[in-house]
C-alpha cells in the first residue's frame, strides 16, 4: 500500500496533480489516498519532501530461480506461421541475450513439416513441437492444457504470445492455470536493471503508457501487438535443437469442437501489408467527406485506413480501423485526414516511414507524430491535392 | 436456462482526455457506463431467455456507484442483478478479478452459461472470460459473433478469427465472450424502468463470497503498474506553410514521391 507520513507532507498537492488514476486528493492539508490508487509510483517520484514510499506485502513468492529461458508460441494455422511468431522471435533474441538463457519457440499442430527448420531460421534455439491429430484445430481446450503441461515440465521464465485472435484467446487460461500474471497487447518489452520483464502498453482508456511487471510469479507472460516488434533476418544456416513432446491424449480432448472453418473473402483486405494508407477520421464530418479518402487512396494505389471514430459514425467498415482496437499498419507513407492522433490510433500506425498528417487544429496530437504537417481545412485542401495528383498522372 | 452475464462500469470513451499541462487523464465531465461489449452479452442472454426459458442475472465488481449499470440491466430485460464489492477488491488485476467473479457466481448457484464482453474498453485486456472460464471449470469459446442453435447440452457458435470464422460447438456449462456484430442491443422498456427503480439491488462483500483474503485485489495480483508515462512525441516534422496553392502543390509533391517509392 502506499504510506503518506503525515508528519513530512507539506500538503503541497504535487501528487493530486500527477496522479494518473485520481487516487490521491489533499484534505485537510494532507494528502490522503483511495481505492483507486495502483501502486504506479508517480506521486512517489513527485514528492519533493519524500512523505510517500510503497510497501508491498512481502508474501512468499515462488522460487524465481527455477524458472528459465524464453519462450514464443509459434501460431500455425492453415498451413501459415503468423508473420507476429517472427517479430516475437526477433524480440525474444534480444530477450534471451540479456537473460543469457535460451530462446525456444512451441508449435502445436496436427503435422509439423519444415515448420520447425524455419522457426530455427528466424531464431529459435530451439523448438518444443507437439504433432498431435487432436491440436489440427485450435480449440482453448487442447491447445490451453498443452502449453500448461509443458509450462510445467520445462519452466520457462517468459512466455510471449501474439495478440491474434488465438493468442488472445488462449493465452489467459494458461496464464489462470499457472496462476500467474498476463499483460495484454504489449507494444514494447525489455529486461530490466532487476531482471525482470518490462512489459509496457497502451492504457487506462486514455493517452497513457503503462509499464506492467510481474516480480513474483512465473512465467512472466504477455501477449503482443503484431506488427511492432522487429523480425530477425531468415538464416537458413542458423542450427537448433527440435524437440518431439507428447502431451497426454485425455489433455487433448476439448469441450468445444471446430466444426468448420471459413475463410473470409471479399473483406480480404490487407491493410496490414499496404504500402500506402490514406486514412480518415471524425474531421471528414458525414460519409461524402469521407469519400475525399477513398478517392486520395485510389490515386496513390493506397488503402484506406480509419478511426474508431470514423467507423462507429457507419462512414466505412470495422476491417479499415487502425490502432489499438483495429489493425496495426506500417506503410511507406500513411495519410492522416482529420485524426486529431489518440494514443489508441497512433499506437496502430506509428511505426509508418513517412506520416503525413492534415488538420485544421495546430495543436492536434497527430503532428507530434507526424513527419509533415498541414494545418487547414479538409475541405479546401483534399479536393485540390485529388485535382493535383489527377493532373500529374496524366 | 440459467444464464448469469458479467458487466462492467467503463469509463465513457469519448470523453477520456489527456490534459496536455498536468499529462493526467482528466476525468471532469467524464461519464460511467455499461462496458459496449458488455450490452451485447446482456442483450443476448436476454433474447435466449425469450427462446428457451430461464432467467439472466447481471453481476459487476465495482465500487457502489456500479449499481448504476445494474440497474440499467434491470431496465433492459435482465430479472437480477448483483453487485460484488468491498474495498478488500480494489485495486485487482485479471487474476485476482476473475477469481472475485467466479467466488461470487458460485455463490448465485448451478448456472448453465455465462457471457462476458469481448473486452473491456478501459483497460482493452480480454483476459477476464477466459479467466473466469477456467476459474468456474467451464469450456469457453471467445470473440462470439452469433448462436446458431441449442441442441440438448451443446450450443452452437460462430467465433470470429484472423482470417475468417469459426463454427463451433461448446458443451453446457459454458463461458463465452461476445463482439458487437451478435445483435442490436435494446433500449429500457417502460416496464422495466419502472422495475429497475424500485429494485434492490444485493451487494456482496468479500466475507459473502468466502473469499480468500491472499487472492483479492492489489495484493492477490501478480501483475504490478510499475510506471505510468505519457507517449513520446516525434519532434522532428515539418509544418507546410505559404497560401493554399503552395500548400497543395508541396503536399502533392510529398505524397506522390512518397507514394511511389522516390
Ligand atoms: C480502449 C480504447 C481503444 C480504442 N481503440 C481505437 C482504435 O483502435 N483506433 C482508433 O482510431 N481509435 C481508438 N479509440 C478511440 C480513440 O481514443 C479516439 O477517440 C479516436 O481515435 C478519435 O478519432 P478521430 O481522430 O477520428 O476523432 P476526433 O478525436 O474527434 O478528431 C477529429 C479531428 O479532426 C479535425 N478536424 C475536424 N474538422 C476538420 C476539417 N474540416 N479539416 C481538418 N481537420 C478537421 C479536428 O481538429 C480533430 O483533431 C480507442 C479508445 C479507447 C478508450
Ligand atoms: N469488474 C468486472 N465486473 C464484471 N465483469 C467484468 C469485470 N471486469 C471484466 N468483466 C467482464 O470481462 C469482460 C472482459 O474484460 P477485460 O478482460 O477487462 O477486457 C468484460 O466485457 C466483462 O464482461
Amino acid at each position: 500500500m502506499l504510506i503518506i507520513d503525515t508528519e513530512a507532507c507539506i500538503g503541497c498537492g504535487l501528487c493530486e496533480d500527477n496522479c494518473p488514476f485520481d487516487a490521491i486528493h489533499v484534505e485537510d492539508g494532507k494528502a490522503v489516498v483511495n481505492d483507486s490508487c495502483t501502486l504506479c509510483g508517480t506521486c512517489v517520484d513527485h514528492c519533493e519532501v519524500e512523505a510517500l514510499s510503497i510497501a508491498r506485502d512481502e508474501k512468499e513468492g515462488i522460487d524465481l530461480a527455477a524458472w528459465s529461458g524464453i519462450w514464443v508460441y509459434a501460431e500455425y494455422r492453415n498451413g501459415k506461421v503468423a508473420q507476429v511468431t517472427n517479430e516475437l522471435l526477433g524480440v525474444g533474441t534480444d530477450l534471451a541475450a540479456q537473460r543469457g538463457v535460451e530462446l525456444a519457440a512451441v508449435l502445436l499442430c496436427g503435422e509439423a513439416g519444415d515448420i520447425p527448420q524455419q522457426l530455427i531460421a528466424a531464431g529459435a534455439h530451439k523448438v518444443y513441437v507437439v504433432e498431435d491429430p487432436a491440436l489440427t484445430n485450435f480449440t482453448d481446450d487442447s491447445y490451453g492444457n498443452a502449453m500448461e503441461d509443458l509450462a510445467n515440465k520445462y519452466k520457462p521464465e517468459v512466455i510471449l504470445a501474439g495478440a491474434t485472435a488465438i493468442g488472445r484467446s488462449f493465452i489467459p487460461r494458461v496464464a489462470t492455470s499457472l496462476k500467474t500474471g498476463l499483460t495484454a497487447d504489449c507494444t514494447d518489452l525489455a529486461i530490466g536493471e532487476d531482471g525482470h520483464l518490462h512489459q509496457t502498453r497502451p492504457a487506462f482508456g486514455g493517452n497513457i503508457m503503462a509499464t506492467i511487471m510481474c516480480p513474483k510469479h512465473r512465467p512472466q507472460m504477455s501477449t503482443v501487438r503484431p506488427m511492432v516488434m522487429k523480425a530477425n533476418i531468415p538464416d537458413a544456416n542458423r542450427q537448433g535443437e527440435v524437440i518431439s513432446e507428447a502431451i497426454a491424449p485425455e489433455r487433448l480432448k476439448s469441450r468445444a469442437r471446430v466444426v468448420r472453418s471459413v475463410l473470409s473473402e471479399g473483406e480480404q483486405l490487407n491493410l496490414s501489408e499496404a504500402d500506402v494508407v490514406v486514412s480518415g477520421g471524425r474531421g471528414l464530418d458525414n460519409p461524402e467527406g469521407f469519400k475525399l479518402v477513398e478517392e486520395l487512396a485510389s490515386l496513390l494505389d493506397g488503402a484506406v485506413g480509419a478511426t474508431r471514430a470514423a467507423v462507429d459514425s457507419g462512414w466505412i467498415g470495422y476491417p479499415h480501423q487502425v490502432g489499438q482496437t483495429g489493425k496495426t499498419v506500417a506503410s511507406k507513407l500513411y495519410v492522416a485526414c482529420g485524426i486529431s492522433g489518440a494514443i489508441q490510433h497512433v499506437i496502430g500506425m506509428k511505426s509508418s516511414e513517412t506520416i503525413v498528417a492534415i488538420n485544421r487544429d495546430p495543436k492536434a496530437a497527430i503532428f507530434d507524430v507526424a513527419d509533415y504537417g498541414v494545418v487547414g481545412d479538409l475541405f479546401e485542401i483534399l479536393p485540390r491535392v485529388i485535382e493535383k495528383l489527377k493532373e500529374r498522372r496524366s | 436456462m440459467r444464464i448469469v452475464v458479467c458487466i462492467k462500469q467503463v469509463p465513457d470513451a469519448k470523453d477520456v482526455r489527456l490534459d496536455p499541462v498536468t499529462n493526467t487523464l482528466s476525468r471532469e465531465g467524464v461519464k460511467s457506463v455499461i462496458n459496449p461489449y458488455d450490452r451485447h452479452a446482456m442483450e443476448e442472454g436476454v433474447r435466449l431467455k425469450e427462446l428457451y426459458g430461464g432467467t439472466v442475472t447481471v453481476v459487476s465488481m465495482g465500487p457502489p456507484q456500479a449499481q448504476a449499470i445494474l440497474r440499467e440491466a434491470i431496465s433492459c430485460g435482465v430479472d437480477d442483478a448483483i453487485l460484488v464489492s468491498d474495498r478488500a477488491f480494489a485495486g485487482a488485476d485479471t487474476l485476482a478479478t476473475t477469481y472475485t467473479l467466479s467466488q461470487a457466481i458460485k455463490k448465485t448457484g448451478e448456472v448453465d452459461l455465462v457471457l462476458c464482453g469481448k473486452q473491456a474498453t478501459d483497460g482493452d485486456t480480454a483476459q477476464v472470460g477466459p479467466g473466469l472460464a477456467v476459474r468456474l471449470g467451464m469450456p469457453y469459446v471467445t470473440c462470439v459473433k452469433k448462436i446458431t442453435g441449442v441442441k440438448g447440452q451443446v450450443l452452437s457458435v460462430e467465433r470470429m478469427m484472423d482470417d475468417g470464422y469459426d463454427e463451433v460447438e461448446v458443451d453446457l456449462p459454458a463461458l463465452l465472450t461476445v463482439v458487437k456484430e451478435i445483435n442490436v442491443p435494446r433500449f429500457p422498456s417502460i416496464r422495466g424502468l419502472r422495475k429497475a427503480k424500485a429494485f434492490d439491488i444485493p451487494s456482496y462483500t468479500a466475507a459473502d463470497i468466502d473469499a480468500d483474503p491472499d487472492q483479492l485485489g492489489l495484493g492477490g495480483s501478480p501483475t504490478w503498474v510499475v510506471k505510468v508515462f505519457p507517449p513520446e512525441a516525434k519532434g522532428d516534422r515539418t509544418m507546410l506553410e505559404g497560401s493554399l496553392d503552395e500548400i497543395v502543390e508541396k503536399l502533392a509533391e510529398i505524397l506522390s514521391d512518397s507514394a511511389h517509392g522516390a
